[in-house]
């Protein structure tokens, strides 16, 4: 089965400190995958190598089937070629309204020029009413994104997600401060997101990649621990010492 | 599906923009108030140097509209765009003086017994014009001066390219708040400084003066000169105006606002940031190199004092004054601020006694502005601009003070109330 995104051998160090020491990780086009590990493991880290906010020292991080290096690419770039990312934080745009949110996310020509020019078709208007309902702002389309409760920027910036129309989604810790029937919903939809395209899911609480049902990736001081069912990596003795235990 | 239609950009510019409107008929009745009152095609009420005035500052609120789009709207504290509209009164200006001064010479030598010969023209106009510097030949940056529409593509192209070139290696190298602005200060310092210089070929801190004379139009009197630079002056902002908002309102505008907040998340977005800096950079330059070809033929001299740092940074406090992230803002703090300053500094405002001590507004108008500046900022973030959200009565919620972002140029939450 060929990969969608292929880390190998990378490291990466900050003034002598190994924040990702020679991982190797692996994901396909449709699939779900869950991070864990205790903080300072490296996971944001991670994250911030393959969307290229952070160069690696070493190792290489290949995309798609052309095998394309990612790390002769910028931000944006890599954006482009289909890697959607969700930060910790919500970051939505606060000063503009949840409709325009949901339009700068939409997966359009993103060069100066197209964008000055553009003007939203029926499409992209219903395109962006059906992410509304999914993501149950709905109602709150006119608002401004600022004026949203936590958990309602946090839908924001899945639906973003949603919208952007990812090959692979990196979604760092996404059902932080929802109530649990939200946490459900989320569920539903990154599981729904992972039938057609890659998603990484980096999370702390067990319950919820436990309700994930997908492999699991266990980090620990920047290198891979254990990979495998949640049943495998929750039984490993090493994996116990390190996380679960404490 | 019916409020939705509302959220997009269906309705017309001006239905979604009524500020446009408003701001376009209060600058067309002003136009015409002045035409009416002034000498050149009215009763003479109000006088000649004062129609410069206004016409002047039309052209300041023209460059402070510029300052807007690339401070207020996309985060870019540039201190050095006063360079751009600097060069454009001196792309303008180098045909203005030429072309005059050809005619002058011409005329002196149309006496001699033997016609003159080009070379004798061309050496008659630049000891006149470079007399001053001890100098008698033309500098290669006068190459084009006999030419119009050649300065009149440099007035666009100088700031224009200086910006794109000066943008590419600001942006690319991803410098960002207070060392763009520390690095758009030093060029237009280093370009004063190289102007001061008598080598420089632009007369060195002589400038080029004699500007208020169009060249061949020596019979159309100075009333009607300054009455049809006035009209320039507005149509060249009201233009502006809807360009601008046109550039504001739709996605660009958004993405705009959105490097302005947060520019990490819009290069996680797929949007090219350094691209839409550098757009937005190159065109106000265009701007504002635009708006100094119409100002200082009004103004009639310019000189490399022009360019100084000062200059950027009275824009600056200009923008902040009316209301950054609001186009008519800017044009109301710098319409307002300039007019107070020449009032002021023009030695009208009368002086207060304090016993043994006098306060002269020429020299106290410096301190008022610098006081004004530092109350908007801590009380008034918004501006005047910000007076309209108030009369019509615009609320927006309580975030306790924290910014619209995480970047430095950011709104901050008083000034976001829209």
């Amino acid at each position: 089965m060929s990969q969608l995104l292929e880390v190998s051998g990378v490291s990466v160090s900050f003034d002598g400190f190994k924040a990702i020491n020679n991982l190797t990780f692996q994901i396909g086009k449709a699939e779900m995958r869950a991070v864990i590990g205790p903080n300072g493991a490296g996971k944001t880290t991670f994250m911030d190598i393959v969307t290229g906010k952070t160069k690696p020292d070493e190792g290489t991080v290949l995309w798609g089937e052309k095998s394309q290096s990612l790390l002769s690419m910028n931000e944006s770039q890599i954006a482009q070629v289909g890697i959607g990312r969700k930060f910790q934080r919500p970051t939505v745009f606060e000063d503009q309204s949840v409709a325009d949110n949901l339009m700068l996310a939409l997966k359009k020509n993103r060069s100066p020029l197209a964008v000055l020019f553009f003007r939203p078709g029926r499409e992209d208007q219903e395109r962006i009413a059906e992410l509304a309902e999914e993501i149950g702002l709905s109602a709150a389309l006119d608002r401004k994104a600022g004026e949203l409760s936590h958990g309602q920027k946090q839908w924001l910036e899945i639906g973003m997600l949603l919208a952007q129309d990812p090959k692979l989604l990196l979604v760092d810790e996404p059902a932080a401060g929802m109530t649990p029937a939200e946490r459900e919903h989320t569920t539903e939809i990154l599981v729904e997101a992972a039938k057609t395209r890659a998603v990484v899911v980096v999370e702390h609480d067990m319950e919820f990649v436990r309700r994930l049902n997908c492999k699991v990736t266990v980090l620990h001081e920047g290198s891979l621990l254990a990979e495998g069912s949640i049943d495998h990596v929750t039984s490993n003795n090493e994996v116990i010492e390190v996380y679960l235990g404490r | 599906m019916a409020d939705l239609a509302l959220s997009f950009s269906r309705r017309p510019v001006a239905m979604r923009h009524p500020s446009v409107v408003i701001f376009i008929g209060a600058l067309a009745l002003f136009t015409i108030a002045v035409t009416i009152l002034a000498e050149g095609f009215g009763i003479g009420v109000i006088s000649n140097s004062f129609v410069k005035t206004l016409g002047k500052t039309l052209c300041l609120c023209l460059v402070a509209l510029a300052m807007d789009l690339v401070w207020g709207y996309t985060g870019i504290l540039s201190l050095g765009h006063m360079a751009f509209f600097g060069i454009g009164g001196y792309a303008i200006g180098m045909w203005l003086m030429y072309a005059r001064t050809e005619t002058i010479v011409v005329q002196s030598l149309a006496s001699a017994p033997l016609p003159p010969t080009p070379q004798e023209i061309s050496d008659g106009i630049a000891t006149q014009i470079f007399g001053v510097v001890g100098a008698s030949e033309f500098p290669p940056i006068w190459a084009f001066a006999h030419s119009l529409p050649l300065q009149l593509a440099a007035v666009v192209l100088v700031p224009g390219l200086l910006a794109l070139i000066f943008g590419w290696l600001a942006f690319r190298s991803r410098v960002t708040g207070v060392y763009l602005s520390i690095l758009t200060q030093a060029l237009t310092l280093a370009l004063s400084l190289y102007l001061f210089q008598n080598d420089s070929g632009l007369r060195g801190n002589n400038g080029l003066s004699g500007l208020q004379n169009l060249p061949g139009l020596d019979d159309v009197p100075q009333s009607t000169v300054s009455m049809w630079f006035f009209w320039a002056s507005a149509i060249a902002l009201g233009t502006a105006y809807l360009l601008c908002t046109w550039l504001v309102s739709g996605k660009f505008g958004s993405v705009l606002r959105a490097i302005r907040d947060d520019e990490t998340r819009v290069r996680f977005l797929g949007y090219s940031v350094e691209a839409y800096k550098l757009f937005i950079f190159t065109f106000t330059a265009i701007i504002a190199g635009i708006a100094g070809a119409i100002y200082y033929p009004q103004a009639g001299i310019v000189n490399p004092a022009e360019l100084a740092p000062i200059a950027s940074i009275y824009l600056a406090v200009w923008v902040a004054i009316g209301g950054r992230g609001r186009l008519y803002g800017a044009v109301i703090g710098a319409a307002l601020v300039s007019l107070l300053s020449t009032w002021f500094t023009g030695g009208q405002a009368p002086n207060i006694r304090l016993g043994g001590y006098v306060i002269s507004w020429v020299d106290w108008w410096t301190v008022l502005l610098g006081l004004s500046f530092v109350c908007v900022t801590l009380f008034a973030p918004r501006g005047i601009g910000g007076l309209f959200d108030h009369l019509a009565k615009l609320r927006s919620p309580k975030r306790r003070g924290a910014p619209l972002g995480p970047d430095a140029g950011a709104l901050r939450e008083k000034e976001a109330d829209q």
